[in-house]
């Protein structure tokens, strides 16, 4: 579970996040959601520490993330996975070797057990046989598999996706929403997704927060958000010509 | 002021570089495929350059040592003192900051704007030391064998010119170069060899780290980082020389 408590975060005095608090439960596909610009991706930069908050607090299973030392921030982060946009596969080692780098970090694991783990992990996002290839032999979904591979590897406790489902097509599209939702199910993992992608709001939005103008607007599951009269989120929600007219 | 903002920003960083590593034996696997791509790849560059050199240092010797009282091993001792103390230590550097600096620049800022550095930094690793560390260890490691390999091609580059062209003999040259041998010579451009290496390295480790935005962004940083580390390694080539030598 991860508490968000009253986050403030500006930058050269413009206000990004205002007073935004939010809770992100265990076992649940949480999803943020918001137009561009809107502020998610500074509270997502925020909540995984690559940005520090200006005042309030987050609180990892009632552990607070602002307040404590560098060190600790570090065990913290050990039991973070995150997918990023571009996958952010590390170009100088092959799939199989980005898979165990956080394995050959921390832990004492032996190679065996580490190519035993990346081999379970791998299969586990419908990869096989591509242990050896580089990154850049990868297509766009592989890579996201082979992110969310390295991200489960050392058993994150929490999850982070930043638009794990951008330049997909709207099939692999669904098959990475579905792949995220079984393993944060599979594993009772925290997860929060950050998206745009209202396909990916629909199918796995466990819960939803809606940020708008660097305020939390709206919080919600996947049938709220549909039937609410928020003017906001509707104009978000049914932003194309498509939706307007399923509504209708 | 930039230039006290990115003096305390080098600072900060090298603070970073220099903390105690997550796991050692994975950076010692790092330095080693570090000595591989910094060092090995520069093997080729840098002994077309030496021999090159040497040979044209020879030849300008040969032409200036007109006088029939100097005698001709002359040519043979200058080439010597000229490789041993200069172009060998400095313009080989200078080379490597070219070849070394960019590609430690663009590796890192490359890093920078696809997000690897943010997925280190999210898993809990330093990532400044663990980009940054094994490449300054390895130049440091690595760059004294590459100038004294330098200064042993350019001194056959020079014997074979000089003897080729027949504007000295192969006896008087060798001669030369045997004559009033300094020890400290080599020290002295062993102690300029580290220096500068770490210097290429750590300036730009620096630009690469700090790359802002896209491919363009790292093309700038590449070059800022040759540019910076050459203008360093001119700089305190001055300075040691003065301290080691005055």
């Amino acid at each position: 579970m991860i508490e968000v408590k009253h986050i403030y975060k500006s930058f050269n005095d413009k206000l990004v996040l205002n007073d935004v608090s939010v809770l992100f439960e265990q076992g649940k596909t949480n999803l943020i959601i918001g137009l561009s610009g809107s502020g998610k991706t500074v509270l997502m930069k925020c909540l995984v520490g690559l940005f520090k908050v200006d005042q309030g607090d987050i609180l990892f299973n009632n552990r607070s993330f602002v307040s404590m030392g560098n060190d600790e921030q570090k065990e913290i982060r050990k039991e973070i996975g995150m997918v990023f946009q571009g996958g952010a596969l590390f170009d100088s080692m092959n799939v199989e070797e980005n898979v165990i780098f956080p394995l050959n970090m921390f832990t004492d694991m032996t190679l065996e057990e580490k190519i035993d783990r990346a081999n379970f992990c791998l299969k586990r996002v419908n990869l096989e046989n591509v242990n050896k290839l580089s990154p850049a032999e990868l297509s766009g979904g592989m890579k996201k598999r082979v992110a969310i591979a390295r991200a489960i590897s050392a058993n994150p406790k929490y999850l982070f996706c930043d638009e794990p489902n951008s330049g997909l097509d709207p099939r692999t599209s669904i098959v990475i929403d579905n792949l995220i939702q079984e393993i944060t199910q599979e594993f009772n993992i925290t997860t929060v997704i950050n998206t745009h992608d209202m396909n990916s709001v629909i199918e796995i939005g466990d819960k939803i927060a809606f940020v708008y103008k660097g305020k939390l607007w709206w919080e919600g599951d996947k049938y709220q958000i549909l039937s609410t009269d928020n003017p906001e989120i509707n104009e978000f929600v049914y932003a194309t010509e498509l939706l307007r007219r399923i509504k209708k | 002021m930039i230039i006290l903002s990115r003096l305390g920003e080098y600072t900060q960083l090298m603070l970073s570089v220099f903390q105690k590593p997550e796991k050692k034996s994975i950076y010692r696997r790092q330095i080693l495929k570090e000595i591989d791509s910094l060092g090995m790849d520069s093997i080729g560059i840098v002994a077309i350059i030496s021999i090159f050199m040497g040979a044209v240092v020879t030849i300008q010797m040969a032409f200036n040592v007109d006088s029939p009282l100097v005698p001709l091993y002359t040519i043979g001792f200058a080439t010597r003192k000229s490789v041993i103390l200069e172009f060998s230590p400095t313009i080989v550097s200078l080379i490597l900051a070219g070849k070394v600096g960019s590609r430690i620049a663009s590796e890192i800022g490359t890093m920078r704007v696809t997000e690897q550095i943010d997925a280190l930094e999210i898993m809990g690793i330093n990532s400044a030391s663990f980009l940054i560390l094994p490449k300054i260890i390895a130049s440091v490691l690595i760059n004294p064998f590459l100038i004294i390999m330098s200064m042993f091609l350019a001194m056959f580059g020079g014997w074979a010119s000089g003897v080729l062209t027949g504007l000295v003999s192969s006896n008087e040259f060798i001669y030369g170069l045997q004559f009033m041998v300094r020890s400290f010579d080599v020290v002295y451009a062993l102690i300029k060899t580290i220096v500068f290496a770490f210097l290429i390295s750590s300036v730009s480790g620096y630009y690469g780290y700090y790359t802002k935005g896209g491919a363009l962004e790292v093309g700038t940083s590449s070059t800022k980082a040759v540019v910076y580390s050459s203008i360093m390694v001119i700089l305190f080539n001055l300075i040691l020389t003065q301290m080691l030598l005055a």
